[in-house]
This record gives structure tokens, sequence and C-alpha cells, in this order.
């Protein structure tokens, strides 16, 4: 069920944050959107995903947000490469860290980071997608999740 | 990614050098010949565990970490069958991957 699946990239959130100096990390309900442009933000990392899935994972977040997690990661530096890795990075955990429920068939490609968000050639045609809502350090980030079987 | 480092009385470890894909990592490995590496899994061109396989050839004693988001038992099982020494998985803390280093030294 696609709740169960959601339920897994949210535990995955929590935990994320967990790993920083600023544990606590509220997560929205999920709900559908058009696609990522919807919520897209200053930065967006994505994944795509294959094998017994087919799909995309998407991390999207401001600068401020993203400055605030290079610094709370112990990094000082915040130039927009680092911006760009850490965003992608944050896709990359997110994602690889599904497969562990999802099994080893939830293939994921290396990150891509944007710009604000993919172009429109990139994404997921035709069918909605879920958004996460994030909430961390009273900065709003998204996680957006489209997954077919 | 992957991180070369050198181990140093005082500090430890001294990172050599840093790729950003698995061609890369090969390359700087022959050039740097570091004793710690750590190796993530998905990356572009050669993929991690191609990598670890291509390392361990060109030196069977260096310890490979691998540090990956992929967290599934089988992933690090084919790591480590392909001779890396230790797996950690993302997210972890600066003491994660500091013990999980010094685990491997001192093995």
């Amino acid at each position: 069920m696609i709740e169960k699946k959601l339920q897994v990239f949210i535990d995955g959130i929590v935990r994320y944050f967990e790993h920083t100096s600023q544990p606590t990390v509220n997560v929205g309900s999920p709900y559908l959107i058009r696609n990522i442009e919807d919520v897209s933000a200053d930065y967006t990392g994505e994944i795509a995903i294959s094998g017994a899935y087919e799909g995309a994972c998407y991390f999207t977040a401001p600068s401020v947000l993203v400055r605030h997690l290079i610094l709370s990661l112990g990094e000082q530096d915040t130039s927009e490469e680092m911006m760009k890795d850490t965003v992608g990075e944050v896709a990359n955990t997110l994602s690889g860290n599904a497969r562990k429920e999802l099994g080893q068939e939830f293939i994921i490609s290396v990150p891509r980071v944007h710009a604000g968000a993919p172009s429109a050639a990139d994404m997921p045609s035709k069918d909605r997608m879920y958004a996460i809502p994030i909430t961390w350090k009273s900065y709003k980030a998204t996680l957006g999740i489209y997954l077919t079987q | 990614m992957g991180s070369m480092m050198k181990s140093e009385h005082e500090t430890r470890f001294k990172l050599v050098a840093t790729a950003a894909n698995g061609e890369e990592a090969l390359t700087l490995f022959m050039e740097h010949r570091p004793e710690v590496v750590t190796m993530d899994i998905t990356m572009p061109n050669i993929d991690g565990i191609e990598c670890i396989e291509k390392l361990v050839a060109m030196a069977p004693g260096v310890k490979i970490l691998v540090v990956s988001a992929l967290n599934d038992k089988a992933t690090g099982m084919e790591a480590l069958e392909r001779g890396a020494m230790g797996v950690i998985n993302k997210p972890f803390t600066e003491d994660d991957i500091n013990q999980a280093l010094n685990i491997l030294i001192d093995d």
C-alpha cells in the first residue's frame, strides 16, 4: 500500500535530521501534487528510481535551510557547490535508506541537483506525485515521491 | 564519492584525496597509495562495488570503509564480499565515522 511506502520515507526524514545538531523535525502528512515544480524551492536534489519500482525522489529546500543544515553537520563551507552537494546528499540518503524496506531491486541513481525545479522534460509524466512537507528549525522543505510498481 | 587517507601518529588520519566518481578514485589511488579509503556505492562512471574490486586487486592490504545510503543487508554483504572491511550507512555523525575508521585501523 502506498501509505506504507510513504511511511518508509517519513521515517527516513526523521532519521536523517536526528543526525544533525538540531534533531527536532516536523514531518507533515503527505498530499498529492501535480509535480515537484508545485513545491520547488531554491535547490532540488533529484534521484531517479528504477528496477522493481519506477519513479523519482526529490528533496527541495530553500537556501536558508540548506545553509543551516550544512552548519549543523559541522561544515563551514556554504558555497553554492556545497549547497548543491548537500541537497543531492539528502535526496541520496532518503532514497537510499528506503532500500532496506523496499528491497534490493529498489535501484537509485546518482543524484542530480537543480536550482529551483527540474525541467519539465525530466518530470514523471501524467501521474501526480506525493509531497511530504518538512519543517526544520522553522524552515520548510519538501520531499517529493513518485513511485509506480 | 571516495576519500583517501593515510594514518598519522598524532591525528590518526590525513585526508590526501577526494574523488567525485569511481574512475577518479582509481586514478587518485594509484597516485597517492592511501592506506584507508572511504567509498560510496552510488557513484557515476564506475560504481563503488566495482571500484572496491579494482582497488583490492591493486592493493590487497588497503582498508576500505563503505559509506553508503544503501542500508539493505545485501548491499553491505556484497561490498564486504568484494573486499571492503567495513560498512557505515548514511546518515551518520562525525563520532560514528571516526569510530568506524578507528575500528578499521585497529583491526
